[in-house]
């Protein structure tokens, strides 16, 4: 069995950054493995390590500067892993869910995986959309906000718990070949270990252009196009305690008090 | 040309989403001079077809099939009916439920698709507005196409309440049953268990600042000090670290305290979901451009590790050696 794990690498903001044109600039932003997708290569890690000949390979769309978050996932126990990069994924204005889908549908074709497990979420992006958008796409069952999973390869069946609004879990089986996005709390991610990372050093990291999966530049094109990115008005009017933590904690105990929720 | 919105329910009531989606839909309807029409797919179709029969709202189309929300059904269902009535805009829910569907139809229709909307405006294409980067900054995106699927992000738009005067029509969708891959087999309620965080009228509540397990008991003993319960965001459960039943937001509890002390906590929208209707909100955070100021009554832009220590003794407490 082959599971495929869909891996971003999101960036981080600052406390103080800055804005230049359409995006954050890059000296205000860090890099690290998306939380939801660091859930989804451990959960297909500890598939592998309870059942025979399972192999996972994780793949991501993004810039040379991805492959430390890549070698990551393999650190943490993925067997490979692809990159997709080119000059027009590098010149996009951005990757719509669209674009993405259709990247990932190649590599499924070329990989034929019976599993795919994606992140609920980039934590950047926040479309919350890759995942089922590319099940649609490949012909694949789905289950979106998987926080439990029991996958019976004999019988070709994911048994999951989706999690719904105010702590109400759907109980649902998917037929596979499915796609599932996995949510955070499915399980404990590992830290990578250092002979893990000493390994990972000599997986497979293969690179594919847009052309090596017979696609054309015309998977990046989009009717939707980024206009503007700015900081939101504030809506709020917080008061702002300033002064030493001593001041700052005397102004809350004193608010606390007046408000009578707190005695003493 | 018309907005196709769809609404939502489980386990025998409308969702809040689906009124929100009302008020939304006619929003864009007024702009783009169409229709409002709503969809109703599964359980008691009448019934919701009734609740959701809102002023602004020109037709409802009832889909009878099946009871609970199966994403085969629906993304069926939405195709043949978007085939028929040709929406401009196809609107859906940026709820779990809208998560598990509302790609899989977009990409079936081969419509584009913007999720969590926060806001649209027309200027001849659609200029619609999102969130990015964890809420601490707004974007927004020009759709050059004459159709299009978005999700709207619940709670953002109020609720249509003033009752409506909708034709309501029976759609019989062609639904395949042998395509369904998926069974949902039931639902199972999670978070229960001694505390009730729900009840507190004061909740000091902590995130991921407070980075490591080992330093959990310095707003135990603050949440102590104050006769206070303690409560989390979600990082915080997700690690094991306090039980779920401790969890506020959307997939946790929604609390409505006196005082919401939050600390160490960014205020993600799905965190938001769950304490924004607390009487006062107080916010410690380093970061001052952390969304939660955008709802705190008060704040200290301080690290915790310094000012909850003083806290701790202005109540006579005594914080822990960390
Ligand atoms: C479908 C779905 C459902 C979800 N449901 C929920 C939910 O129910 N509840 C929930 O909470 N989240 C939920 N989330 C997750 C949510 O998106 C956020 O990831 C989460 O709320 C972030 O938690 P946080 O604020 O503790 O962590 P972060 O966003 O990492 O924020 C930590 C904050 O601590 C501050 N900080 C760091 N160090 C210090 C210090 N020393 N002193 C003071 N401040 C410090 C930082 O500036 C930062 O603002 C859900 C997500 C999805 C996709
Ligand atoms: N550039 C990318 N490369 C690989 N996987 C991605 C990429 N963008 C998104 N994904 C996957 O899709 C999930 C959801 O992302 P999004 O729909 O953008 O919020 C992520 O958790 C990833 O698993």
């Amino acid at each position: 069995m082959k599971i495929l794990v869909t891996v971003k690498e999101v960036a981080e903001v600052d406390d103080e950054f800055q804005i230049s044109g359409l995006d954050i600039d890059e000296g205000s932003l860090e890099y690290d493995l998306n939380e939801w997708d660091d859930y989804a290569v451990e959960e297909a890690v500890q598939i592998s390590e309870e059942n025979d000949d399972v192999e996972v390979v994780t793949v991501t769309i993004g810039p040379e500067r991805a492959e430390e978050t890549v070698r990551m996932a393999l650190a943490k126990g993925a067997d490979r892993a692809l990159r997709v990069w080119d000059d027009s994924l590098e010149n996009a204005q951005f990757l719509d869910v669209e674009s993405k889908a259709d990247i990932l549908a190649a590599v499924v074709e070329e990989e034929d995986p019976d599993f795919v497990l994606t992140g609920v979420q980039a934590g950047d992006d926040a479309n919350g959309a890759t995942g089922v958008a590319l099940a649609d796409r490949i012909g694949f069952e789905w289950a979106a906000v998987v926080n439990a999973l029991d996958l019976d390869i004999e019988a070709g069946v994911a048994s999951v718990h989706r999690e719904l609004e105010g702590g109400i879990e759907e109980l649902t089986d998917v037929e596979l070949p499915s796609v599932l996005t996995i949510q955070t709390g499915i399980n404990e991610p590992r830290y990578a270990s250092l002979r893990g990372i000493r390994q990972a050093q000599r997986k497979p990291l293969d690179v594919h252009t847009l052309d090596d999966l017979g696609l054309d530049d015309s998977v990046v094109e989009s009717p939707v196009e980024r206009t503007s990115m700015y900081e939101p008005e504030s809506e709020g009017d917080a008061t702002l305690w300033e002064g030493s933590a001593e001041e700052t904690a005397g102004e809350l105990a004193t608010f606390l008090r007046d408000k009578g929720v707190v005695e003493g | 040309m018309t907005v196709l919105a769809i609404t939502e329910h489980r386990r025998g009531d409308v969702r809040d989403v689906s009124y929100e989606l009302v008020t939304a839909g006619r929003e864009l309807a007024d702009d783009l001079g169409t229709d409002l029409e709503l969809a109703v797919i599964g359980g008691d179709v009448e019934g919701f077809a009734e609740d959701v029969n809102r002023d602004g709202v020109d037709t409802i189309y009832t889909v009878d099939e099946g009871e609970e929300f199966n994403h085969g059904v629906y993304t069926q269902a939405i195709e043949q009916l978007a085939a028929e009535v040709e929406p401009t805009a196809l609107l859906m829910p940026n709820s779990v439920n809208g998560l598990d569907y509302a790609p899989a139809v977009a990409e079936g229709l081969d419509l584009p698709l913007v999720t969590d909307v926060v806001d649209f405006e027309t200027n001849g294409n659609l200029e619609v507005t999102r969130e990015q980067y964890g809420g601490k900054v707004e974007t927004t995106y020009d759709i050059d196409a004459d159709d299009y699927a978005l999700t709207i992000r619940p709670a953002e738009w109020p609720k249509a309440e003033a009752a409506g005067d909708a034709a309501v029509e029976a759609f019989d969708a062609d639904i395949d049953e042998g395509a369904l891959g998926t069974t949902v087999n039931g639902f199972e309620e999670v978070g229960g268990g001694d505390v009730d965080i729900t009840e507190a009228d004061v909740l000091v509540s902590i995130g991921r600042g407070i980075d490591e397990e080992e330093n959990l008991p310095l707003v135990e003993e603050l949440a102590d000090t104050l006769g206070a319960t303690l409560s989390s965001s979600r990082p915080i459960v997700d690690n094991g670290w306090l039980p779920k039943n401790r969890q506020v937001g959307q997939s946790g509890k929604v609390v409505t305290p006196d005082v919401y002390i939050a600390i160490g906590i960014s205020g993600a929208v799905q965190h938001v979901a769950g304490m924004k209707g607390a009487d006062t909100i107080v916010a410690i955070n380093t970061d001052p451009n952390a969304p939660i100021y955008d709802i705190a009554d008060y704040g200290i832009v301080d690290d915790l590790f310094e000012v909850v220590p003083e806290l701790i003794e202005e109540f006579g407490g005594e914080a822990p050696d960390l």
